[in-house]
């Protein structure tokens, strides 16, 4: 049967009139569809089987304790939180809305602060080789520091949390920009530089249309790496300083002794997270020559 | 060759320093260019075709004696003495006409008005026949459309010399034919001066009125100078069956695979 689809299909086509060659058209297209849409399914199913076993360990985590809460009884506590992200009842005692904001305000001063003074510094070190050898024992020994080691000298520095903070960020997630941007410039292909050696460009031409623009995917990555790390660090942050934020808030209710809001909180750092890399993602697709 | 010389290479040599000692990759060149004329560096690779024609366009500068452009010595690159790269080199994230801007910005930024520059990168545009996709990215053309462009933006600086390094050596057959077509229909418009360098013998004899077949390095030197005396315009497909046309072609074979083949 399967050998003659054409004579079983329809009794009255004649094998090669254009009412089969339509027919096996049709078939191969129902072939494909399906393959097409079992990827999707397939994904789809090992997203959800990956996040079943996260709550399945979970539970089993929370049988075996009387401290720690199930999965439910989380996202029970999480409700009445989601229902007023933004209510103010005092100043230590504010929805989880402000305190990620408060955060976020945070990781935006230190990362931009980063970004300014990151880029340029990495544009001198992939362009000049005198910058190079200066700053590079420098970074190599600075860059493997923790991030709460910074904090104190932060402190003594600027007397007060918030720059200490920003100061914290800054001084963290300011590397993988440097480091990306020089190694950017140091790829840009010698024809490139050729080109604008022949035309007699200017210096400052030469950096404003031939080494910004064939350094750009290298700078995205490092932003998105360096606001990864300003993220991670301002959780150890301000959990230091105190006051508003969302690491400040974990640290709150770790002395109240409410584990469901830490680990909601735990959820949030990680959800904002995401969306941030996300962020960066779309803005690099955005800007990239390479990908458009 | 009595025309006066436009371009004079006057005894160079070039070392490069190496992890085994210096190496001596040109040796004691001379040769001059004149206006107008169209010549070929032919050679294995390795002989130093590529650092002479750094060292015309100023790229780079020769160990011992000088060059001339002009009758002033070549202190360094300039827009008189364009270059066409080997891999095309346009600028990935600006279009075809964007990338012919670049230059015609640079080199008549003073001498013409807004108008007169966007006709003008039209206009080389068009010499190449690349109008047409003159909005379009470097990465959404093909190989020989790039190097049209480069061809373009070489031009479009109105230079004294078109110095072009293998510019079709990484083309098929059939666009290579059509690119050296269009530069020998460029070259008979402009009468631009063009030292191309070429490894394909059919390429140096169709466009060159000068063959410079370079010996191998190291220490490489024009071994011989010939001159082709063919008529222009000149076309592919009589010159296939000209009797001048295979002498010259063999001339160049025996130098290249009998007096100085190379053990691959």
């Amino acid at each position: 049967m399967t050998q003659h689809p054409n004579l079983t299909s329809t009794s009255t086509a004649i094998p090669g009139s254009p009412a089969s060659v339509v027919k096996g058209n049709d078939r191969r297209y129902r072939q494909r569809l399906p393959s097409l849409g079992r990827g999707l399914l397939r994904r789809l199913f090992a997203g959800l089987l990956g996040v079943g076993l996260l709550l399945v360990s979970w539970q089993l985590i929370a049988l075996h304790s009387t401290d720690f809460p199930s999965p439910w009884q989380t996202g029970e506590a999480a409700i009445p939180i989601f229902a007023h992200p933004f209510y103010v009842a005092g100043p230590n005692d504010q929805g989880i809305g402000w305190n990620v904001l408060a955060s976020l305000q945070r990781v935006a001063m230190g990362f931009g602060l980063a970004t300014a003074i990151g880029i340029p510094i990495g544009f001198l070190i992939g362009r000049y080789h005198f910058a190079a050898d200066m700053l590079n024992p420098v970074i190599a020994l600075l860059r493997p520091v923790s991030p709460l080691a910074w904090l104190p000298i932060g402190l003594l520095v600027f007397q007060r949390a918030d720059p200490a903070s920003y100061w914290t960020i800054f001084i963290c997630s300011v590397w993988p920009l440097i480091l990306n941007t020089a190694e950017g410039v140091r790829q840009i292909p010698d024809d490139y530089l050729n080109v604008a050696k022949v035309l007699r460009l200017s210096e400052l031409t030469v950096i404003r249309k031939i080494i910004f623009p064939a350094v750009l995917p290298n700078i995205l990555t490092g932003m998105r790496l360096s606001i990864g790390i300003a993220w991670l660090v301002i959780v150890a942050a301000e959990m230091l300083t105190g006051g508003m934020g969302i690491g400040f808030w974990i640290w709150n209710e770790w002395n109240n002794l409410n584990m469901r809001h830490i680990i909601i909180a735990i959820f949030v750092i990680g959800i904002v997270g995401l969306l941030l890399e996300k962020l960066l993602m779309a803005i690099a697709r955005r800007f990239s020559f390479e990908k458009r | 060759m009595s025309k006066h010389p436009i371009i004079q290479v006057q005894q160079v040599s070039q070392y490069f320093s190496t992890a085994s000692g210096d190496f001596l990759a040109l040796d004691n060149v001379s040769f001059d260019i004149a206006a107008g004329e169209c010549i070929s560096l032919n050679g294995h690779s390795g002989c130093g075709k590529s650092t002479l024609l750094n060292l015309i366009a100023g790229l780079t500068f020769p160990t011992q004696g000088g060059l001339l452009c002009h009758n002033r010595e070549i202190d360094g690159p300039g827009p008189e003495r364009a270059v066409v790269f080997q891999n095309h080199s346009l600028l990935p994230w600006l279009t075809a006409y964007e990338n012919v801007e670049l230059a015609v910005k640079q080199v008549f930024r003073k001498k013409m008005n807004k108008a007169e520059i966007k006709d003008w990168i039209m206009h080389n545009l068009q010499r190449v026949h690349m109008e047409h996709a003159a909005a379009k990215r470097p990465d959404e053309i093909s190989g020989g459309m790039k190097q049209r462009v480069g061809i373009a933006r070489a031009l479009a600086m109105k230079p004294s010399v078109l110095l072009m390094d293998e510019p079709f050596g990484a083309l098929d057959a059939l666009t290579r034919a059509h690119l050296q077509d269009t530069v020998m229909d460029i070259q008979q418009q402009l009468s631009t001066t063009i030292v191309l360098i070429t490894h394909d013998v059919d390429e140096a004899v169709l466009l060159s009125d000068r063959v410079f077949m370079m010996t191998n390095g190291p220490a490489a030197t024009v071994g011989e100078v010939m001159t082709v005396d063919l008529e222009r315009p000149r076309s592919r497909v009589s010159l296939a069956d000209d009797e001048r046309y295979r002498k010259y072609r063999q001339q160049v074979m025996h130098f290249l695979y009998e007096k100085h083949s190379r053990a691959a």
